[in-house]
Parts: structure tokens; C-alpha cells; sequence
């Protein structure tokens, strides 16, 4: 994956004169002495992130934590004091107005928490808004509008005003508006946070929906930890203008690293967040023969697993049965009372999978097994918060 | 005792006279050029209302109540004129409404672009306000000298003064629209690349409009009042006769002048008005089809959720 967004060492000061500000700062003051000294605030102190080419980006913050402020420096509806904006390695920060609207034309749209909607004009003409600025034909624009309606499931809407529709739909609106001028990166500014628990749940699978055909690379601005973790495929938490943990949720869940992230940490419902594949023990070969490959656990209990040569399950051996294969060699007739679960299955469904005393594998999506899943580990996954190794590419702040 | 009157006095009223002296010496051609453009569409409006025979201008009238206000107010309008006309004095409210229709042309022309530029500036309307202020709380025929010695005697005249009073509430509310309009909708102008014309005319002004157009009932009322202020340095129009009526203390005239100005006013306040407030009835009748396209659809009408439902049902 390429990093299509790369942020470094961006810092806001809102004061006039951000010089003083920025000292202070990197003499080692933190925001609470810029604000004593010269009563200027501290929107973002030294925020370095990189957001890869198809990602669902979280930024995650409480109120005043400078995620939305973040969200404004990228298209630059606020200014940056200090750092770099790079998109595609091209420096946003130092464009000049012409450069800046060309981009913000044509490459990053937005959605906003409020939708920002014009209620003087149809819902189509608020799809066309960005394409119109950007001067397209109005029938082209007209036919790229009904096109990005339709995707939305607004087709028929087009024609009424934004006070006709329910919050949702509006939000859909804001969506389509962003979708129609084909920028490949999309902020998102507390895009659901207005809308009922109901709708929220509903856009947030449309959403999720929407990703997978279109791919683009999505800035996620959000307070609602649940919500970060539904959707992202990475996390930033923002407090104080900083950035405290970046990673992915699985990672952030396992090890908050922190007490402030710990206290979003706790609650989460691990069964719906976890995979099979964070949990599983990867399975060994013990033995070769005509019979195929025998897999299994290192520990005593464990189950084996026959495998054919293209690692696809023949059938389980128990603990009992395994022991006897090692000691003579030989691999007895694999039972057929064994479960298999994808590796992407949230834990939830794989105990929902599970059956009494049968082994159970996880297996990759062509069908061949990765590793073994024991009922000890699914449990203490479930409920526990012991560390495991935390996936590669973490980051602690 | 120490009095008010030993303080030394300052001799403002002798600099002010003097000032005013000059400009009106040294400075004649401008303020010609200043009288002309208002001369010029004052007597092209106070000769159209004048020729336009008397039962068409109150038919024309109401259809226009009709179209921007509402039946009752254009009712209303009808009865009002036929009033003013049986008390016999028709062309001196011809005369007083060129005068105003007049005044609202340079008011917009004038106002509408100097509230934009107070809007987009903080440090313009820093200046500008305080000038808004001293000239909307100076007594109205305060500006009658200067203008008198300025540009002179008489309904142009007087015309110049009913637009200098007039044009301040216009700059203000046109300036308090445009400052108004909610900070996510601009953001979202600019997020998608308005450079600031865009801005302006696709964002602030559309939605400064309910705004701008209270402003502008603020400037009819204004210029009706000075309209009739005015005939103090020889206007024409209802002001006149309640002048005559002053002067010869005949308190019929005056009465007569005055009932056709109260008459007049309410007229043009109610339309105005009417302009100001957001269309209720366009949107009702929108919201209406959808409400009917809902109940063929089945969904409940009163819910927005069932709007969504009724949206998914249509994919």
C-alpha cells in the first residue's frame, strides 16, 4: 500500500503571531504554558500520521482533542502554523490559492457533521454544487449527479429539498455531493455523529458498502470510539491537540499504551471487534505420509489436523489419536467431526460455530488451514485485556 | 458657583459652517454630478406614475400585492388607494411615490454592494458602523441644512437627502445576512473550491436574501418618513400638504395629508414585508406532492424515518 496522505510534524496555533507559540513549544512547553504565556491556543501540537492509499483513516478525539482541526488543516479551511501536508508527496501546505482550489476542486471533498446543505436549492443542484464550482457543462454535471444519486439510493429524491428529507437522507445528499467530483480522498467531519443511533448504524454499513466498490482513501472524524472501530482500518486517538495512539483496532483494543486510551478501551465488546486469525496457534507439521500431512499444536490436548498437499483439510485427529501418530508414526482415519472458521470470522461467530468437543481450524479463503483455535484462548480473548503481541507497524506516542 | 455656561465654548458650530461652506464652494461640480443620475430617474418615475391613468395603476397595484404578498393584503392595497384618491389628493402620492421608488433604486444600487463589502471585511465595517449609527439616530431633518447648502432647494433636492437617510439599514442588512449565513454551509463552499465570486453568488448572497429584503422594508419605511420630512425644503408631494395644512393652521389638510401618508406606508410595509419572510407556499406545496407521493407509497407522511423507508422501498 502507498501512502496517499503522509502529515508531519503539523502544528496550528490560533494566534495571529504562531512564532512565539511554536518556541515554546519546541523548547519543550506543552499547550497549557503557551496559553499561560501568551494566550494563544493550541490546536495541533506536532501531529505526524500517514493515511495509505484505500484506508479507511479514524481520527478519534473527545471534543477540543484538534481532530476536526486536523480535518481543516488538510484541505486547508484552516492554516496550518508549522509542518507539512503531503498528498501523493506534493506539499498542500505550500500551494498558492489557484493550486489550492484546484485541488480541493478535484482531489479532497468533504462531508460535514451539520451536512451543509444549500436549502434554496434541489437536492440535485446540492449534488452538482462541487462540479458546478468547477465549472462543468450542466448536462454532464446533471447526468454525473443522477448517476452519484443512484449510488446513494437518493435516485429519486432528486428533485425535493434538503427540508424534505429525514437526517439520513441528508446525509446521503452530503455524501453524493462529495462522491460526484470524483476526489480520491474524502474527510469526513463527524459525518454521523448528527444523525439518531438507528440511521447512524444504517450509514455506517452504507458506508462500509460504499468502500469496498469505490476504495477511496477516507479521513474519518469521529468522538464515537464504536464507531472507529466499525469502520476504520486504522485508528489515531487525538487528546490535547497530540496524538497519543496510532494503529490498527485490533492493536489499540490489545494495547492502549495509555490510561486515557484505556478508558475508551474498556468497554468494548471484544467478541465483535476480535478475528479468528489474532487468536489462533499456528499449526506445525509433525508428520509426513501417504495419508497426507499431519498438523498440530505443540501442547498436549491440542488437536491435528490432516492436510492434503494442497494444505486443504482431510479431517481432525484428537488429542488421543495424536499421541498414537507420534509415537508410531503412523496417522490413523481423520474424523470429519472437526469446525472450520474463516480466519476474518469475529470471534462472536466463531462461538457461535462452535461444537462441543469438536477441533476447530481457521482456514484462509482458498480453503487452506492457517492455524488451530482452542476454546481457552476464545474465551480469555473475549474477556480479558492480557496483552498478546501487538501486530506489526504500532506506533506508541 | 461654578456654571455650565463659563466653560469656554467651542465654536463647533462656526467650524461645521464653514466647512460646509467650502465643500459647497469648492466642490459644486461633484455634487452635480451627484444631483443628475438622481434628477434624471426621478423625473422619468414621477412622469410614468403621473401618465399611468388611476384605475389601472390600482388594478396593476393589487395584481402586485396579489403576486408578492397575499390576497388580504392586496384587498387591503386596493381599498387604501381608492381612499387616497377620494381625498383628493392622487398626484401628491404619485409624487411621494416616485420619490420613494426612486430612492429604493439608489438604496439597492448603492447599499447592496457597500453591505457586501462591510461583510467581507471587518476592518471596513469597523469603519462603516459607527457612520451607520450617527446617521440612523441623527434626527431625520438634521440633513436638510447640508443638503440645502449643498445642492439646494426643491424636490431633487430633497430626493438626495430621502436616499442618504434611507441606504443605511440596507448596508446593515445586507451586511448582517451575509455575516449570518451558517459558517458550515461557506466552509462547504470553500472545502469544494469557490473561489470568492463563487462564494458570493452560488453561497452568501442566495442565502443573505430573506436578510437583505427585511432590510429593504427598513429603507421603504425610512424613505416614506423623509419623503414627507423633505417637503420642508420644498419638496412636492403628501408631505406638502401637511406643511400647507401647518402653515395655515388648517387642520382638515393637514389631516387629509396625513391619513394618505399613514394609508400609503401601511401599504408599502405589508408588501415589503411580505417579501422579506421566507415562501412558506412554495414549500408547502412541494412538501405536499411528496406528501401525497408517500401515501401512494404507503409510508406514514408525519415521520421523517418513513421517508427513508418510503426512499429504500423506492431502490
Amino acid at each position: 500500500m502507498t501512502e496517499r496522505l503522509q502529515i508531519q510534524n503539523l502544528y496550528k496555533i490560533f494566534s495571529a503571531a504562531p512564532e512565539a507559540a511554536l518556541q515554546i513549544l519546541a523548547n519543550g512547553g506543552d499547550k497549557n504554558t503557551v496559553f499561560d504565556k501568551l494566550g494563544a491556543v493550541v490546536g495541533l501540537n506536532n501531529v505526524s500520521l500517514n493515511v495509505p492509499q484505500g484506508a479507511m483513516y479514524m481520527v478519534m478525539g473527545l471534543s477540543g482533542s484538534g481532530k476536526s482541526t486536523l480535518a481543516r488543516c488538510i484541505n486547508r479551511l484552516n492554516e496550518p502554523s508549522a509542518g507539512k501536508i503531503l498528498l501523493d508527496g506534493r506539499d498542500i501546505v505550500s500551494l498558492k490559492e489557484e493550486e489550492l482550489r484546484e485541488v480541493r476542486r478535484t482531489r479532497i471533498s468533504m462531508v460535514f457533521q451539520h451536512f451543509a446543505l444549500l436549502p434554496n436549492k434541489r437536492v440535485i443542484e446540492n449534488v452538482e454544487f462541487g462540479l458546478k464550482l468547477r465549472g462543468v457543462s450542466p448536462a454532464d454535471r446533471r447526468r454525473r449527479a443522477e448517476e452519484v444519486l443512484s449510488v446513494v439510493g437518493l435516485a429519486r429524491w432528486g428533485y425535493h429539498f434538503p427540508h424534505e428529507l429525514s437526517g439520513g437522507m441528508r446525509q446521503r445528499v452530503g455524501l453524493a455531493r462529495a462522491l460526484a467530483t470524483d476526489a480520491d480522498i474524502l474527510i469526513m467531519d463527524e459525518a454521523f455523529s448528527a444523525l439518531d443511533p438507528l440511521i447512524r448504524t444504517e450509514m455506517q454499513d452504507e458506508l462500509l458498502r460504499l468502500q469496498r466498490t469505490l476504495n477511496k482513501t477516507i479521513l474519518f472524524i469521529t468522538h464515537d470510539f464504536q464507531e472507529a472501530l466499525k469502520l476504520g482500518t486504522r485508528i489515531a486517538i487525538m487528546s490535547e491537540g497530540e496524538l497519543v495512539r496510532e494503529g490498527t483496532p485490533q492493536s489499540i483494543v490489545l494495547e492502549p499504551g495509555s490510561d486515557y486510551v484505556a478508558a475508551f478501551t474498556r468497554e468494548i465488546d471484544r467478541a465483535r471487534l476480535f478475528d479468528a486469525r489474532s487468536v489462533m496457534r499456528e499449526a506445525a507439521p509433525i508428520l509426513r505420509s501417504e495419508r497426507g500431512i499431519l498438523v498440530g499444536g505443540a501442547e498436549a490436548g491440542d488437536p491435528g489436523f490432516v492436510l492434503d498437499g494442497e494444505g486443504r483439510i482431510l479431517g481432525a485427529l484428537d488429542s488421543t489419536a495424536l499421541g498414537h501418530a507420534r509415537q508410531s508414526g503412523e496417522i490413523g482415519t481423520p474424523s470429519s467431526d472437526y469446525v472450520s472458521v474463516p480466519e476474518n470470522a469475529k470471534l462472536i461467530e466463531v462461538a457461535r460455530s462452535y461444537r462441543n468437543g469438536a477441533p476447530m481450524a481457521v482456514i484462509d479463503e482458498d480453503g487452506r488451514l492457517v492455524g488451530t483455535l482452542g476454546v481457552g484462548e476464545l474465551l480469555s480473548r473475549m474477556s480479558s485485556t492480557s496483552p498478546k503481541t501487538a501486530s506489526a507497524g504500532d506506533r506508541h506516542v | 458657583m461654578f456654571k455650565a455656561d463659563d466653560l469656554a465654548i467651542f465654536p463647533i458650530d462656526s467650524w461645521i459652517q464653514q466647512g460646509v461652506s467650502w465643500v459647497a464652494l469648492n466642490l459644486r461640480p461633484l455634487f452635480l454630478a451627484i444631483k443628475w443620475p438622481v434628477e434624471g430617474l426621478l423625473s422619468l418615475n414621477d412622469t410614468v406614475l403621473h401618465a399611468i391613468p388611476f384605475p389601472v395603476f390600482v388594478v396593476g397595484f393589487t395584481l402586485l400585492a396579489w403576486r408578492l404578498a397575499t390576497p388580504g393584503i392586496a384587498a387591503f392595497s386596493a381599498i387604501s388607494l381608492v381612499v387616497v384618491a377620494m381625498l383628493g389628493v392622487w398626484n401628491e402620492a404619485m409624487t411621494t411615490l416616485s420619490l420613494i421608488s426612486t430612492a429604493i433604486v439608489f438604496c439597492a444600487v448603492i447599499g447592496i454592494p457597500m453591505g457586501i463589502w462591510c461583510a467581507s471585511s471587518d476592518r471596513v465595517w469597523n469603519v462603516v458602523r459607527p457612520i451607520l449609527d450617527i446617521m440612523q439616530t441623527t434626527p431625520s431633518f438634521v440633513y436638510l441644512v447640508p443638503v440645502v447648502m449643498l445642492f439646494g432647494v426643491g424636490t431633487v433636492p430633497g430626493e438626495v437627502a430621502v436616499v442618504t437617510a434611507a441606504a443605511p439599514p440596507l448596508i446593515r442588512f445586507t451586511n448582517l445576512g451575509i455575516r449570518m449565513v451558517e459558517h458550515e454551509i461557506v466552509e462547504a463552499g470553500l472545502a469544494f473550491g469557490a473561489d470568492k465570486r463563487q462564494l458570493l453568488f452560488e453561497i452568501q448572497l442566495p442565502l443573505a436574501i430573506p436578510t437583505i429584503l427585511g432590510g429593504l422594508n427598513q429603507t421603504v419605511l425610512t424613505a416614506m418618513v423623509l419623503s414627507v420630512v423633505v417637503a420642508m425644503i420644498g419638496a412636492e408631494g403628501l408631505g406638502l400638504v401637511v406643511l400647507q395644512g401647518l402653515g395655515r393652521l388648517d387642520v382638515g389638510r393637514a389631516a387629509v395629508g396625513g391619513i394618505a401618508i399613514v394609508l400609503l406606508a401601511m401599504v408599502l410595509d405589508r408588501v415589503t414585508q411580505k417579501l422579506a419572510e421566507p415562501k412558506r407556499g412554495g414549500a408547502t406545496r412541494t412538501s405536499l406532492f411528496a406528501t401525497v407521493m408517500r401515501l401512494v407509497k404507503g409510508g406514514r407522511p408525519e415521520e421523517p424515518a418513513a421517508t427513508a423507508i418510503a426512499a429504500k422501498q423506492a431502490l
